[in-house]
């Protein structure tokens, strides 16, 4: 129990210091532009496939569940408020940072442990340069911009598949939904969901690289972490996102 | 180059005391010893005895628990991670495994040091890894990723990396376990060759006798956290400690068959 309490007590404080050291090593120069892109291109422009059918079927669930479950009401005039204010604020940016979260979040543990377990972390120390700077800076930075990038993406495709649903199968014109997705939303909406999967973006990130600089013996230890990497990223999007809803409708 | 200490020679490196622990074990215990400049000392002991982590506290890769490494007049032990990128640049270290970083071809690994540390140009660039590959008689294989090498390849690829910043010293982990003995043999001649080319001090951590015997100027036993040992072949040879007379024979641990020195390690 003891060991548990000191386990997680460590665990909080290593990605504390792991914050402030990466987003020092980020805004010293040099800025290593290449390798930043070349991480944008392998979490954000790879997880365009995952990301896009996700949103896209939640939107398209959301308009069906929402016509078939409350009939009576008249509700299908207003499908367009329900799909893209529930998908913008919230569906969108929890499931694109659970999905893309375990994807990218398992692949940066997954490459940094290796990296650690093969002594390619200490030979870069070695050679006077920062794994920090190196290796977590550029994922850093990456899934900060591509998140909130794929999260914004699916908000139009899930909005999108709300429609199809809304014409194919409710009999609603495209011009009438369309109306009221526009009539309803707001830029609050809009910049909240954005806020969060900001937020969602560090969690992923830093739990992700943690973990991989953590990683210890071998093969073992690599998967061990990695597996670590997908839960506690998982359960820190979700935990975090009920306070950060409490936040944004205060600041909004 | 007008060093001050050129009129008296202080040893490179000068670790007094040197301790280390992990949790209640103690794997280095009060080590005191020298490294005088361009000679080659070979560390050697049974696994699990700490070389390796003795090694890791030249460069700093390792914190100490207590005592002191001075390099060159600056105590090492005393130094956050950022204030030891300048000695690191001064002190490259062979890994093992060789360490090769396998997202880069051998091009990109070899070169890595250089980019990261100096202003030279690409053609520059490419013009000294070729030169350093040509050290390690590896000539051609820029474009190779290390998947692509074989073991011993790898080790001299990463020993051209070592040595693309000039380094005034090589720290070398274990550079012959796991190859084999013709291929370790050519890894301690290039030691050899390029410690008395280019004047790099060397320390090599290894169980590997032939290859101690090739490079070593001084040796030292490690066992139980001390020194058993410390000085030159010819002392060894005439070296009555009977632990380290079966290491270096490779016979098995002798059992009250031969009298045990009774020397005590504290």
């Amino acid at each position: 129990m003891i060991d548990r309490l000191r386990e997680i007590a460590t665990k909080t404080g290593g990605l504390a210091l792991l914050t402030v050291h990466a987003f020092a090593a980020m805004v010293r120069p040099r800025y290593e532009v290449g390798l930043w892109t070349q991480q944008m291109y392998q979490i954000g422009v790879r997880s365009l496939g995952v990301a896009a059918i996700t949103t896209t079927f939640t939107g398209m669930v959301m308009a069906l569940q929402t016509a078939l479950s409350l009939p009576s009401l008249g509700i299908k005039y207003y499908i367009g408020t329900v799909v893209s204010k529930s998908l913008v604020r919230e569906l969108s940016p929890v499931l694109t940072a659970l999905v893309v979260g375990g994807r990218i979040g398992a692949g940066m543990t997954a490459e940094i442990g290796t990296m650690n377990v093969t002594e390619q972390v200490a030979a870069l120390r070695s050679m006077a340069s920062d794994p920090v700077k190196k290796l977590v800076v550029p994922k850093l930075v990456a899934t900060l911009v591509m998140l909130p990038a794929l999260t914004v993406l699916g908000d139009f495709l899930g909005i999108l598949g709300g429609m199809i649903v809304a014409v194919l199968q409710l009999e609603l014109t495209a011009g009438l939904y369309f109306n009221d997705v526009v009539e309803s939303l707001t830029i609050a909406d809009v910049c909240s969901g954005i806020g969060k999967s900001i937020f969602f973006g560090y969690f992923i990130a830093i739990v992700g690289c943690y973990n991989g600089l953590h990683a210890e013996g071998g093969a073992d230890g690599v998967g061990r972490a990695t597996t670590n990497t997908v839960v506690l990223a998982a359960i820190l999007v979700l935990v975090s996102d009920f306070f950060l809803t409490k936040l944004f409708y205060v600041i909004t | 180059m007008s060093i001050a200490a050129e009129t008296l020679p202080a040893p490179l490196f000068q670790v007094r005391g040197l301790t280390k622990r992990y949790g209640k074990r103690t794997i280095l215990d009060r080590l005191d010893f020298d490294i005088e400049r361009g000679e080659c000392l070979v560390i050697l002991g049974r696994s699990g005895t700490g070389k390796s982590v003795t090694l890791r506290q030249l460069n700093g890769l390792e914190p100490a628990d207590g005592g002191s490494v001075v390099f060159d007049g600056v105590n090492v032990t005393d130094l956050e991670e950022r204030d030891l990128f300048p000695l690191r640049k001064r002190i490259a270290m062979l890994f093992q495994s060789g360490a090769l970083f396998d997202s880069m071809n051998v091009l990109d690994n070899v070169a890595f040091p250089l980019r990261e540390h100096t202003a030279m140009g690409d053609e520059e660039v490419r013009q000294r890894v070729a030169d350093r590959l040509q050290m390690v008689r590896l000539s051609g294989i820029e474009d190779k990723m290390p998947s692509d090498l074989s073991g011993g390849m790898k080790k001299r690829v990463a020993l051209a990396r070592s040595l693309v910043l000039d380094p005034e010293v090589v720290l070398f982990d274990e550079p012959t376990t796991g190859l084999d003995p013709v291929t370790s043999a050519t890894i301690g001649r290039l030691i050899r060759d390029v410690q008395e080319s280019v004047g790099v001090t060397a320390v090599v951590v290894t169980h590997d006798i032939p290859l101690a015997r090739l490079v070593g100027d001084r040796l030292a036993y490690l066992a139980e956290g001390r020194f058993r040992f410390f000085g030159t072949w010819a002392e060894a040879e005439s070296c009555d400690d009977a632990e380290f007379a079966d290491f270096l024979a490779g016979r098995e641990e002798s059992d009250g068959g031969r009298p045990q020195n009774q020397q005590t390690g504290s």
